[in-house]
């Protein structure tokens, strides 16, 4: 094969299973956003606590990767209900500027709690061997991790997709994102079904950074460095909008893969020129409304 | 219309309409207690000879917020992309001094200032025409460019390592700087001070009062025909400007830049010291500034950990209890006291 296909085979599968991640963690972040205008700036701290929960799944008590990653996001996603009920739905009429405390309060919180149980430095997770190593494909072999992201990705963005699109609850969370007074109106319990959004988002953040660890490794400032990845995702993306979500995260996952092989010095100045060009041609981002 | 006004009003009418006049009339006039941060300010200089130095980072981290304050407290912009302007006032300075030999400090914080200004203008012309999130990603992505394009030539930059060992003409070409940092104290004092009463005008200007109906009602604004895009970019860019007027101060008090500067929690850290003292009264930021490096410079050495959830703690009681800021909290208390001394 001619080396620079190979390298943008390379680029486009790298890409792919960043995007991948990119969607899982920040799908849950757009969709609450989207219900209630709600920002949240401890998603990341959401995403964090998974991993965390991961690592001593796995090390502590031993039990393997995959059953690790379910445990700790239905766990996060059950501790969410409570921040839900009393902290934030506190502020869903308040500006702006007081959800951005309250929630950039708790990832502080969150992260000196992480740091204190965990330390600083960074965690790594034990691997099975089916996700160690290559996998051949037939014509060239990728590496097993982000072949197994990939397809977890697409799997989850079906199920979500179907979930959106095709059930009761879906059609009920599009109409809310869309007019929440409305749906009300219509009978909807607006309450309810934000507070099974939020859990549902914040176990998959959950999912997220427990998938995270492999590929960047974890510390607990995760929750604000990679608080703003996602946050952009969503903006990119629009608000409430699972198809945003995913084409800003293939956007953003693969150019900036693409510009981290070209330019390795330029870190993530790729992501914040696209976000930069693409708020300031469509404020909404992709498929927000305007 | 003047005649019927006369036959319907009443004497209470009247009374409440001369109070309404006085207090617009006398609403900028300086009051006591305002002297207050100025005096202990000055105080501190005595009482603390030998923190000094941590005496000055105190007054450019006030300046700094109060340039905050100017856009959130006053004009309600939410941003947590400010320090972007802090770093480029910063690096102006250090360059200048660095590449050109330009390094009398005055003029230094004065070129530092316009170059953060001037880029706020430019900057805010394109992002204040979108409010909420996309503002606020905006802002974020704006800082952490600069900061990434900042990594990339870090010939020029020094990268994250710094420009290390920048030196500064004497002040006025006279005050010679000292180890304990006593000049370095003063200049910040005096730049300061200039610093607040520009503010300050521009407050209680019928500009400030633009810009604080654009925070309470910005469709009014828009239906009664006010510039809103106008006034929020040139207020954008004033604020810009004394940020980096801070971020200058900050390279010449210091000899030394890095590309920290540029950090999202040094935009972060900077709204928690707003917030702490309370937005959109001024002394806030002295409040909010003050409180926060003296706790961070106690308790961080204690243990950081224990401070970061702390800060955390605060952010979310402050939100949950005390909207208004510990300046807010002070308010109130000075007028239950007023209160029961009048009673």
């Amino acid at each position: 094969m001619p080396h620079i296909a190979n390298i943008a085979v390379s680029i486009v599968f790298d890409g792919l299973a960043y995007a991948m991640f990119l969607f899982i963690t920040s799908v849950g972040l757009s969709v609450t956003m989207g219900l209630m205008g709600f920002v949240n700036l401890a998603h990341g701290a959401f995403a964090m606590a998974g991993g965390y929960f991961v690592v001593s799944l796995t090390r502590s008590l031993g039990i393997d990767f995959v059953s690790s990653l379910v445990i700790a996001s239905a766990a996060v996603g059950v501790i969410s209900v409570p921040f839900e009920r009393y902290l934030y739905r506190r502020l869903y009429k308040s500006t702006d500027l007081e959800q951005v405390l309250l929630t950039i309060g708790l990832a502080f919180m969150a992260i000196a709690t992480f740091t204190y149980f965990y330390g600083p430095i960074p965690k790594s997770v034990p691997l099975p061997a089916w996700l160690q190593g290559d996998v051949n494909l037939g014509f060239r072999s990728f590496p097993s991790y982000r072949a197994f992201l990939i397809v977890l990705g697409a799997a989850l963005i079906s199920v979500l997709w179907y979930a959106f699109e095709q059930t009761n609850i879906g059609a009920k969370i599009r109409a809310a994102v869309d007019n929440r007074r409305m749906a009300a109106s219509v009978g909807i319990n607006v309450d309810r079904l934000f507070t099974l959004t939020f859990a549902l988002g914040s176990a998959l953040a959950a999912l997220g950074g427990g998938l995270a660890i492999q590929l960047f490794g974890l510390t607990p400032s995760f929750a604000v460095l990679y608080l703003v990845l996602f946050l952009i995702v969503v903006a990119v993306g629009g608000l409430g909008s699972l198809k945003g979500t995913l084409l800003a995260a293939l956007v953003i996952g693969i150019i900036d893969t693409g510009g981290k092989y070209a330019f390795p010095v330029a870190g993530n100045l790729f992501i914040y020129a696209i976000t930069v060009v693409v708020l300031l041609i469509k404020p909404a981002g992709f498929y927000g409304r305007e | 219309m003047a005649a019927n006004e006369t036959t319907t009003r009443s004497p209470a009418a009247e009374a409440a309409r001369a109070r309404a006049t006085e207090f617009l009339v006398r609403r900028h006039y300086f009051r006591l207690p305002e002297a207050l941060p100025w005096l202990i300010a000055v105080a501190c200089f005595f009482v603390f000879p030998d923190r000094m130095t941590f005496g000055s980072q105190v007054l450019i981290m006030i300046m700094f917020a109060l340039s905050l304050d100017l856009i959130l407290g006053c004009a309600g912009i939410v941003t947590l992309g400010h320090a972007a302007f802090f770093g480029l006032g910063a690096y102006t300075v250090a360059l200048a001094s660095m590449k050109l030999g330009w390094s009398e400090p005055i003029s230094g914080i004065i070129a530092g200032g316009l170059a953060a200004g001037l880029v706020g203008a430019v900057v805010g012309w394109f992002i204040l025409r979108y409010r909420g999130l996309t503002l606020l990603m905006l802002t974020i992505a704006f800082a952490a460019t600069l900061q990434e394009s900042g990594n990339l030539r870090s010939d020029i930059t020094g990268g994250y390592d710094g420009l290390p060992g920048l030196s500064f003409n004497p002040l006025l070409g006279y005050f010679q700087y000292d180890l304990y940092g006593h000049t370095n104290y003063l200049y910040a004092l005096a730049v300061l001070a200039v610093i607040f009463f520009f503010v300050r005008r521009i407050v209680y200007s019928p500009f400030g009062q633009a810009l604080t109906g654009i925070r309470e009602n910005i469709r009014r604004m828009h239906a009664v025909g006010s510039p809103v895009h106008a006034r929020l970019v040139t207020v954008y860019a004033i604020s810009a400007a004394i940020a980096g007027v801070a971020g200058g101060l900050f390279t010449q008090t210091n000899a030394f830049v890095t590309l920290t500067v540029f950090d999202f929690d040094a935009s972060a850290k900077l709204m928690v010291m707003l917030i702490l003292g309370g937005t959109g009264r001024l002394y806030g930021a002295f409040v909010g500034a003050f409180v926060y490096m003296v706790m961070e410079d106690k308790l961080s050495k204690l243990s950081p950990t224990f401070w970061q959830f702390g800060i955390g703690l605060l952010l979310i009681v402050a939100v949950l209890f005390a909207r208004r800021g510990l300046a807010g909290l002070v308010e109130h208390a000075g007028r239950r006291v007023q209160k029961w001394v009048k009673r």
